[in-house]
């Protein structure tokens, strides 16, 4: 299935394959591959320790891989990376401001570190920051200070932003506004590699994602393709007191049937509901409290996980 | 304004706006030349003759204001270089503003730089005010050769913020760059011809005070004052020094 089906005609615009890191002893990444094509949100999905902020790290020029081809827009990050540098954005994991720094300042020293780009007081207006110009970065609130770091990583209006780790630690309503904020950076042209551990993020915003564990990607595709691909199919659960549903059985996707008590469980490929409904209305059964249960992408996440850590 | 400007002038913002750095490190050489002024102020052989005068000739026979002053010079700029810049440059690095300034693709140049600018502007704005209340209030007489005292100025405050430098990047946190940092701003107060006179210091901490990096310093500064001439030795020794610990600023540069 994946021959044949190209989802665009433009160079992608980042390419790797192949990257591996070490640390040491620690094999931070063994094997990742992906692509990114212009104008979607492509997420790294991982536990943490998967090797995700390094191979990130590695394609922003910041690290050197040991081994493996990394290509953004064109050019090699080893090789050219301050070139690079000016193309791209960047909210890296861990890093900060000094607490006494204002918001105007901040723009415009990052404002300066770049040739060219919108001026930083029309960048500080976008993301709504006119009214905290002076306010330091110590007393902005956990929301703020991420509206402020995207501002500063999209300062050079950048083609592709990495985002690593955006909402970690922010309250639920803070959590919303950022998820706000990268569909905003998207909706403005704007490629965005996104770097997280939470499925519900990467679920709502990725277009595609690769889950990465251990140092390699275990699986790429559009949450939708990732949760086809790799779970065990649907669920349909109803009561059903006094028949016995071994008709089911026949019917093409069906993989088992469980009876416990007056319920009934069919497991099956995806597409047999319709046909599980069909059956049952022929047999005269109509069961008000019939429910399908799909395999959310965190539990397809989850398999993953654990299927690559026990090998 | 480009990059490194602008980052050195942000930079000085934010110290000018940590009230406690500044007044500390403009304050601790006036403190320490008002005590040491006042405590071995009358030590001059010449004005001296009574029975418990020491029989030692101090100060190579300079007032102690004039000895002083020049040397005070070298740790007004210390204290900044010493004990505000790698403590600052540390926090820095673990608070991961370091990490981002990389980023956004600033080379390491562009940090040393300006951090050393910044140093550079504190520091003489500490020397200058240790100038000023030498001359005016402690009785210290002008230099006898301005041009060579404001040379020698140049090479050593240049040597002091590239050994800040240095420790800024070597020490691993904070808190070891602030214990390290005050260690090496006292035992050079001490020991680097700053502190009592060196005549009569036991025989060990004077051979220690001469292999201190800040001693040879302390020396370019106080000739041109003293006598209006210039040390050659120590000149080729303070910019060796000022290059080593540069270059292992360089070399051994983290961005976290």
């Amino acid at each position: 299935m994946p021959h044949g089906r190209h989802r665009a005609m433009t160079p992608p615009v980042v390419e790797v394959a192949g990257l591996s890191k070490r640390y040491g002893d620690l094999q931070a990444v063994a094997d990742v591959s992906f692509e990114v094509h212009a104008g979607e949100i492509f997420g790294l999905l991982g536990p943490n320790g998967a090797g995700k902020t390094t191979s990130v790290e590695c394609v922003q020029g910041l690290r050197h891989p040991d081994a493996g081809h990394v290509q953004v827009l064109g050019l090699d990050p080893r090789t050219e990376a301050s070139r690079l540098r000016s193309l791209i954005g960047a909210q890296l994991q861990e890093s900060s401001l000094p607490q006494r720094i204002r918001v105007g300042e901040a723009l415009e020293l990052f404002s300066s570190f770049h040739r060219g780009g919108p001026s930083w007081r029309r960048v500080m207006e976008e993301w709504g920051l006119t009214s905290k110009v002076k306010a330091s970065f110590g007393s902005l609130s956990g929301g703020q200070r991420q509206r402020l770091l995207v501002a500063l990583a999209l300062v050079n209006a950048p083609q592709v932003v990495f985002l690593d780790e955006m909402t970690t630690g922010l309250d639920p309503a803070a959590r919303r506004a950022t998820w706000d904020l990268i569909e905003r950076i998207r909706s403005s042209g704007t490629t965005v590699v996104l770097v997280t551990h939470f499925m519900d993020e990467a679920y709502r915003l990725c277009d595609r994602l690769a889950v990465v564990n251990r140092g390699r990607v275990v699986a790429t595709g559009s949450p939708s393709e990732l949760v086809a691909a790799h779970s065990d199919g649907v669920a349909i659960t109803f009561t059903a007191p006094n028949c016995d549903p071994g008709f089911l059985t026949s019917l093409p996707g069906v993989s088992s049937i469980e009876r416990q008590g007056a319920t009934v469980v069919v497991h099956g490929e995806p597409g047999v509901v319709p046909h599980v409904g069909k059956a049952l209305l022929d047999h005269g059964l109509e069961p008000p409290d019939m429910y399908v249960v799909r395999p959310s992408l965190e539990d397809v996440y989850l398999r993953l996980v654990d299927e690559s850590d026990t090998g | 304004m480009s990059a490194v400007p602008r980052l050195a002038a942000t930079e000085l913002k934010l110290f000018l706006r940590e009230p406690v750095t500044v007044i500390f490190t403009l304050a601790l050489p006036l403190m320490v030349l008002y005590i040491l002024n006042g405590v071995f102020g009358q030590q001059n052989p010449a004005s001296d003759v009574d029975a418990g005068a020491p029989d030692v000739v101090v100060y190579r026979g300079f007032d102690a204001p004039d000895w002083y002053t020049p040397a005070y010079v070298a740790l007004a700029v210390a204290g900044f270089a010493f004990i505000a810049l790698p403590a600052h440059m540390v926090e820095y690095r673990e608070s991961g503003v370091l990490r981002r300034l990389h980023a956004s693709g600033l080379p390491r140049s562009s940090v040393l730089v300006s951090q050393a600018a910044v140093g550079f502007v504190i520091a003489s704005l500490g020397a200058g005010l240790l100038l000023t209340a030498a001359l005016a209030f402690a009785g210290a007489n002008p230099p006898e050769s301005p041009t060579l005292f404001a040379a020698a100025y140049l090479v050593a405050s240049t040597t002091i913020i590239g050994l800040g430098l240095m420790l800024g990047v070597v020490l691993p946190t904070a808190r070891a760059a602030q214990a390290v940092g005050l260690l090496a701003w006292f035992v050079s107060l001490f020991l680097s011809r700053a502190g009592p006179p060196p005549e009569v210091l036991p025989e060990t901490l004077r051979v220690i005070g001469d292999w201190l990096p800040l001693t040879p310093v302390v020396q370019l500064l106080q000739e041109p004052w003293l006598t209006g001439d210039w040390l050659m030795r120590q000149t080729v020794v303070t910019a060796a020094i000022g290059v080593v610990s540069a270059g292992i600023a360089w070399r051994a540069y983290r961005w976290e």
